[in-house]
């Protein structure tokens, strides 16, 4: 089943063209990987779909209804919420309470609230810092805290934006592992990604931007093989060398 | 925990006493101190807890003054029902207000330029309105009747105050608790973060602008009745809304006790002023508050209360 | 008809202080990005200090703007380095509450030290007027225009050619790359909203022959600046003298067309306007 369909996306700021008629689909329960160079107009499709800029033209589905107007609130209500390439924790709120924020989406009372978010911690391995202020947490917890606030509003659909951005290899590895384990509780997720190795390891698909346009999806392995993919992140000439 | 309740208990205990033991000074003392504090209240819960600072909320408590006068002048109606129908026009207003700012994305220095925008129209307005009085002001008759908001001596006016005090602190209280006011901070803290996490930021914005400006707009009811003369340049310009936000900035904004404490340090800052600068120039009261928001920015800036109980609690090593 | 001709004249020369007023708040947010919301008082302070010179020692107020531009330039430097510099990295809520309470302050002294009692400087030739046409050219008004147009001119010549003006520019531009080449980044914020500072001061000793002033048109002049450089697009010194001309203009056409006493409220009113209609993305690229 097919959960969000983007089609013919655009978006330019000015002369600048960030997406150039961007077409895909999400399917229910897929891990799909959204890679490209800096530039390419990633997170600006993340900002799309999201709600948070709209589109020049194109319409995006969601769970089959349109999001065209919808502001961001509204999409997260109806089950799709996103991180931020930047982590944005409440800084002067708890982690907990950062938490506790995104719980309260579903339920409406503080107490169940509390209860899902402390769930949360306790996924993302967060359990012991729950008292800990928003500002100066580690970079890794950072994530931790962004990912944790986003399941708390128990979407359907997440979307991640470079959530390994800054890590070492073993705070890679234990997100990789916990992203496993939310996927397995049937989240769909689509991820931005530069670290090639928690892409190609978790994506069952991947799609490659350059320059605000799609130019090429499919499995891993046939993206990696893909000419034009390398000449976009290597440059011209690479893509005759051999593997 | 008993020992703070029963401390609570001997305070209250020694409020309501209080006035019946000090000269006529202390008492308008202590009303004032209130009075500001319950403004400072209501300010807070869109400047504190939502993080949009206005600094036109002179506009809403002027929708208290006058329109609870005018109703009682012209249709005989008591300022105790009055009150509410200038609450709800101050509601209206800063819906109004809102609207513009919130669905335009006028954020921080923007906001706060388009609330005293509005205030100073609201000013510069009434001033020029003869039913509002004009540049000569509304005197309000003096005929002491309780059904008509107006008493005898101070010690009446002492208790509506506490109780003003008392209600809108419990307002905050409740709002702090509740899922509203959680979704505030978080607004306040983030607002983008908080529209990616389900918070509808416009609608609660919203909520929060009208309750204050309501809540506002019953102290300037309660001013009305107690100065007995309004004039724009007086209950609408930008030092009112000055004397309005700068207690729950210094006190500490984003928290309940920091509103009470912030009035009663400007209050004794005040007297301080008044009693060795006898003089008592114009003007020196609101350059100390220049000077205190500049000493609070640089050195409190979560103010007083906020900052001592982090004090408190290093020192004390106490639980809180 | 004569009547918007005349409007739109005395407009334009009128804008010209506020543009020079307008250039200095738009020098000192390009800078720093710092709200200067004791901008409109800084500039009263440099209308009393004209106004006192004038009255104590009959000096012309433009004679005397080298004396209140400099003195304005270093007290522009003093808040900067004793207040400003500490908080450069705050919240913009700090940022704006520091300097409200700066405003407050000077106000408040102004009130203090001269009463609310509006002051006025009358030149000896404050009435001489000459006609072109069938509109009248006030003399006053119009060797205000001539000099804060030098004084415009001369502050881009100043940034564009001095090398003390290229390091504002640079840091102004790109405050990272600034300090990557070695700049002192702390002067140039000083000296920044020093010049800044003392553009304001100059106008203040222009706009004195012009008006009557009290410790409240502060606010007045804080307001007009701002609304000029919204529209001119914060941190750009050719678009604050641009709208310090639109805006003269168009408050000048206002008094005319309404009530004068209602011209404050068309200020008011053109903010609101300006605030609404300029989304915030816009101004002028920055922010």
């Amino acid at each position: 089943m097919t959960l969000l369909v983007a089609e013919g996306i655009s978006k330019s700021f000015g002369g600048l063209h960030a997406v150039q008629a961007v077409s895909f689909r999400v399917a229910d329960g897929e891990i799909l990987g959204l890679i490209g160079p800096n530039g390419a107009g990633k997170t600006t499709l993340f900002h799309i779909i999201s709600g948070f800029l709209p589109p020049d033209r194109g319409t995006i589905h969601y769970a089959g209804e349109p999001l065209a107007g919808l502001r961001p609130h509204d999409i997260c209500q109806r089950g799709m919420v996103r991180t931020f390439q930047v982590t944005r924790p409440f800084q002067r709120l708890s982690v907990l309470e950062n938490v506790v924020i995104g719980a309260l989406q579903r339920v409406p009372h503080r107490r169940d609230a509390i209860r899902i978010a402390e769930e949360m911690l306790a996924l993302t391995g967060l359990s012991e810092k729950a008292r800990n202020p928003g500002h100066g947490l580690t970079i890794a917890d950072r994530k931790r805290v962004e990912l944790a606030r986003a399941l708390a509003t128990r979407p359907r659909l997440l979307l991640l934006d470079e959530v390994m951005a800054g890590l070492n290899p073993g705070e890679t590895d234990r997100l990789i592992e916990l992203i496993r384990r939310v996927h397995a509780q049937g989240i769909t997720i689509m991820l931005i990604e530069h670290v090639m190795k928690a892409v190609m390891s978790l994506s069952q698909r991947i799609l490659v931007l350059s320059y605000g346009q799609l130019i090429a999806q499919g499995a891993p392995a046939e993206i990696v093989r893909n000419p034009q993919v390398i000449e976009a992140y290597l440059g011209e000439g690479y893509a005759e060398l051999e593997p | 925990m008993i020992g703070r309740a029963a401390l609570g208990i001997a305070a209250a205990a020694g409020l309501l006493v209080l006035p019946f033991y000090v000269p006529s000074t202390w008492q308008n003392l202590l009303i004032t101190t209130f009075y500001y504090a319950y403004l400072g209240q209501a300010w807070n819960l869109l400047g504190g807890y939502a993080g949009q600072l206005s600094l036109g909320h002179a506009a809403f408590f002027g929708f208290g003054a006058y329109v609870s006068v005018l109703l009682q002048m012209h249709l005989g109606i008591s300022p105790w029902i009055g009150m509410f129908g200038g609450a709800l026009l101050a509601a209206v207003f800063s819906q109004g207000v809102g609207y513009l700012g919130f669905r335009f994305g006028l954020r921080g220095f923007y906001f706060i330029l388009l609330t005293l925008a509005a205030a100073e129209i609201c000013r510069l307005v009434a001033l020029h309105l003869s039913i509002l009085g004009g540049y000569t002001g509304i005197f309000i008759p003096f005929k002491p009747n309780p059904w008509q908001y107006q008493f005898q001596g101070k010690i009446p006016y002492y208790f509506i105050a506490l109780a003003l005090l008392a209600f809108g602190s419990a307002v905050v209280w409740l709002v702090q608790r509740s899922k509203f006011g959680s979704y505030l901070v978080a607004i306040r803290e983030d607002e983008d973060a908080s529209e990616a996490l389900g918070v509808d930021t416009f609608r609660y914005k919203m909520i929060a602008y009208g309750l204050s400006a309501a809540l506002t707009a019953l102290g300037g009811t309660f001013y009305a009745y107690y100065q007995f003369y309004l004039q724009p340049n007086t209950v609408l310009n930008i030092n009112h809304s000055v004397d309005i936000m700068i207690r729950p900035i210094v006190g500490g904004s984003g928290t309940i006790l920091g509103p009470v404490l912030g009035a009663f340090l400007l209050e004794l800052l005040g007297e301080f002023s008044r009693t060795y600068f006898a003089a008592s120039l114009a003007g020196l009261n609101v350059a100390i508050y220049g000077v205190l928001l500049i000493v609070v920015v640089l050195f409190l800036p979560r103010g007083v209360y906020p900052s001592l109980r982090g004090w408190l609690r290093r020192v004390g090593g106490s639980a809180e | 008809m004569s009547l918007y001709i005349q409007a739109i004249v005395n407009g334009v020369l009128i804008g010209g202080v506020y543009s020079l007023m307008a250039v200095g708040l738009s020098l000192i947010f390009g800078v720093m990005r710092i709200i200067n919301f004791a901008h409109g008082d800084m500039m009263v302070w440099g209308m009393y200090l004209s106004y006192w010179l004038f009255v104590t020692f009959g000096v012309d107020p433009y004679l005397s703007i080298a004396i209140t531009a400099t003195a304005i330039f270093l007290l522009g430097m003093a808040v900067q380095r004793g207040l400003v510099n500490r908080i450069v990295q705050a919240p913009h809520e700090m940022q704006i509450l520091l300097m409200m309470g700066v405003a407050l302050v000077m106000e408040n002294v102004a009130l203090m030290v001269w009463g609310p009692d509006p002051r006025r400087v009358n030149v000896p030739y404050a009435l001489s007027t000459f006609w072109i046409g069938p509109i009248v050219f006030d003399l006053p008004r119009v060797v205000t225009f001539a000099v804060a147009l030098i004084l415009a001119l001369g502050l881009f010549l100043f940034l564009k050619n001095t090398d003390t003006g290229r390091m504002i520019r640079a840091a102004s531009d790109n405050r990272i790359g600034a300090l990557l080449v070695g700049t002192d980044i702390l002067k140039v914020f000083t000296l920044a909203f020093g010049v800044g500072a003392a553009c304001v001061g100059a106008a203040g000793s222009l706009m004195t022959p012009l008006l009557p002033f009290s410790p409240s048109t502060g606010l007045f002049f804080t307001i007009t600046s701002f609304n000029i450089v919204i529209i001119g697009g914060m941190g750009s010194l050719l678009g604050a003298f641009v709208g310090g001309l639109l805006v003269g203009v168009s408050e000048s056409l206002g008094a005319v067309i309404l009530v004068p006493s209602l011209k404050e409220i068309v200020s008011f009113v053109l903010l609101v306007a300006i605030l609404l209609w300029r989304p915030q993305g816009l101004t002028g690229g920055r922010r």
